[in-house]
């Protein structure tokens, strides 16, 4: 007995369907992959915890607690963490074959980077909802309405997407899973520092608060502590006015500049 | 659009290809005649794996054209992707799925839909003797299995051509034989393949038709006896027990065979030209026991493919390992 293959056709919707198998296939990773689950999981439900409650008794901010201060740059740290396992998910891609071999289907265009895209998108909502829930459980209130709140989560999730590229264009230019990790920690990992993300901004030296004020973590830090209501870094910088305006211009510049670049440096990497 | 129906599954004409100051391949031009075998041969670096690359839409030429089934690589890439199986050099499963997981996903991958995916992932693995192991993460397969699997991923579409990229390097030779079995009973079924290998008893065994490519340039193509007689005919050898006697026994061999013996002092043996065939170990081995010298082997040697490297490019096979393959200089 044997099955019978239709003659493949080009179809309608292929690029969607593609896209998800690819992307699906990125989600049975994360679960087969203890340690990678534990980046998602348990490392910023660690860092709430910790923050909350080694630091929190050290840092005054005015108008609230410490607790819910932090969440909103915890948040936006998390996020831009993303970008590690996209790229990290791609240079491993690349160095063991299996572009190639998705290469050498008749996918649509696009599938391959849209799938990395979507699962690392699916699999940045995870750690959101965990840090909500210890969020929740150390202290952190949303205090404004649904609306607000609700426009607080879009926020997330649109800087996630910003976030997706950044992660697509690293992963094409390094040529290793380990190269990744040495730029995450020495670029990615200051960038979250040298931000309103666990302080406010006007505890830092000169220097490093004009970088703090225009950096767009704060933006985004700052903006979901004004969408959820929380206490606020209190500086009169101009993106600090306006957190949420600011994050906006840095969500659509992030990906005007990233994404071109990375789908440009993505074909030049794997068309060799 | 339905392939054009051709009696060339693969022509390559004029291919090349740089990777910065390294030319890795320098004007390449083959064809390979529908449902036949082709070996492209060449040691490590030689630019098969580009040769490969470029055939499969994975790489763009730089000058030169290719066509599989009739159809250009480069203006009909999508068309021709649906035509062919690749299995790369490294085989790349997923080793975080499952075998049959791997399976189906290409199954998908290739618009088969996903009950026909999963009969046809069921199928190959009964065909690949992987059924037991189906629901095992593939990380955990033995090299042997991995092959296998990537094999039967590159068929899940039943592919008109295939092309295999050093199928069998690092297998041992149990694994070796089970995979040369499966590309047999392929070729039975009509599939033009084009496989690459640094293995000449390989490309004799499996191949049609080789291409000998050296430094990017195809340097003799033909069968694998036709390529032989380029060398010359069967040599005539013994190996002696002691060398002290090697002399002697080359002067018997010189009687015997008539034409002028070489002596190899380190393996204590000697050899001359002896196109008489099998009547002549018969009597060199008369005239050896006569004379009492004491004889470890005897016959008659076909020249192998190795000597065939060694006549077309004056050194051996391997010369080349040390230089970088075109696969790793293009990352």
């Amino acid at each position: 007995m044997s099955v019978r293959i239709p003659v493949p056709a080009e179809r309608r919707g292929g690029l969607a369907r593609d896209t998800w198998v690819i992307a699906r296939r990125g989600l049975l990773h994360i679960r087969r992959q203890p340690e990678a689950l534990a980046d998602v999981t348990l490392q910023p439900v660690m860092f709430v915890l910790l923050f909350a409650y080694v630091f929190g008794g050290a840092i005054q901010v005015e108008g609230g607690d410490y607790q819910e201060f932090l969440m909103g740059g915890i948040f936006a740290q998390t996020i831009v963490f993303g970008a590690f396992g996209v790229a990290i998910g791609l240079a491993y891609d690349r160095s063991n074959g299996a572009i190639d071999r998705f290469r050498s289907l008749p996918l649509s265009q696009g599938s391959v980077l849209g799938g990395h895209a979507v699962a690392s998108l699916l699999r940045g909502l995870l750690p959101i909802v965990l840090m909500s829930l210890c969020g929740l459980i150390v202290g952190w209130r949303i205090t404004t309405s649904v609306y607000e709140a609700a426009g607080g989560y879009l926020l997330m999730i649109a800087f996630s997407f910003a976030i997706v590229w950044v992660g697509v264009l690293l992963g094409s230019l390094l040529p290793t899973p380990e190269a990744v990790q040495g730029v995450a920690f020495t670029v990615l990992f200051p960038i979250t520092f040298i931000a309103s993300t666990f302080v406010p901004a006007d505890t830092l030296p000169e220097p490093l608060q004009t970088v703090a004020n225009w950096n767009p973590v704060s933006a985004v830090s700052e903006a979901l502590r004004v969408l959820f209501g929380n206490p606020t870094s209190e500086s009169d910088a101009w993106p600090m006015e306006h957190p949420i305006v600011y994050s906006v211009i840095w969500i659509i510049a992030i990906v005007a500049i990233c994404a071109p670049l990375a789908i440009r440096a993505y074909r030049r990497t794997i068309a060799r | 659009m339905p392939p054009i129906q051709t009696a060339l599954a693969i022509e390559a004409s004029g291919l090349v290809k740089r990777y910065g100051e390294k030319v890795a391949l320098d004007g390449v031009s083959f064809e390979v005649p529908r449902g036949t075998v082709c070996g492209l041969l060449g040691p490590n670096g030689a630019g098969k794996t580009t040769a490969v690359r470029i055939l499969t839409t994975l790489a763009e030429a730089d000058a030169g054209s290719a066509r599989v089934a009739g159809l250009d690589v480069h203006a009909s890439a999508k068309a021709v992707r649906r035509l062919l199986g690749l299995a790369a050099q490294e085989a790349t499963v997923d080793g975080l799925l499952t075998g049959r997981e791997n399976l189906i996903m290409i199954g998908e991958l290739h618009h088969l839909g996903r009950r026909t995916s999963v009969a046809r992932a069921d199928e190959l693995l009964d065909q690949f003797a992987l059924t037991d192991a189906a629901g095992r993460l593939a990380k955990t397969y033995s090299g042997g299995m991995r092959r296998r699997l990537d094999l039967a991923a590159t068929l899940v579409a039943r592919p008109e051509v295939l092309f295999l990229d050093e199928p069998t390097t690092g297998l041992d030779p149990r694994a070796r034989n089970e995979l040369w079995a499966v590309l047999d009973t392929l070729v039975g079924e009509g599939t033009t393949i084009l496989l690459t290998t640094q293995y000449l008893e390989e490309a004799d065994r499996l191949a049609d038709d080789i291409v000998v490519i050296d430094h990017g340039r195809v340097i003799a193509r033909g069968d694998a006896a036709g390529l032989k007689r380029q060398v010359g005919g069967s040599q005539l050898f013994a190996t002696v027990a002691d060398a002290a006697r090697l002399p002697e026994a080359a002067g018997i061999l010189a009687r015997v065979s008539g034409s002028a013996p070489e002596i190899d002092e380190a393996a204590r043996s000697v050899h001359a030209g002896g196109d008489e065939g099998p009547r002549a170990v018969a009597r060199l081995g008369e005239a050896l026991a006569d004379a009492g010298i004491e004889v470890e082997d005897l016959g008659l040697r076909r020249p192998t493919l190795d000597d065939v490297f060694l006549t077309l490019t004056g050194a051996p096979a391997d010369a080349g390992a040390d230089a970088p393959q075109a696969a790793e200089v293009g990352g």
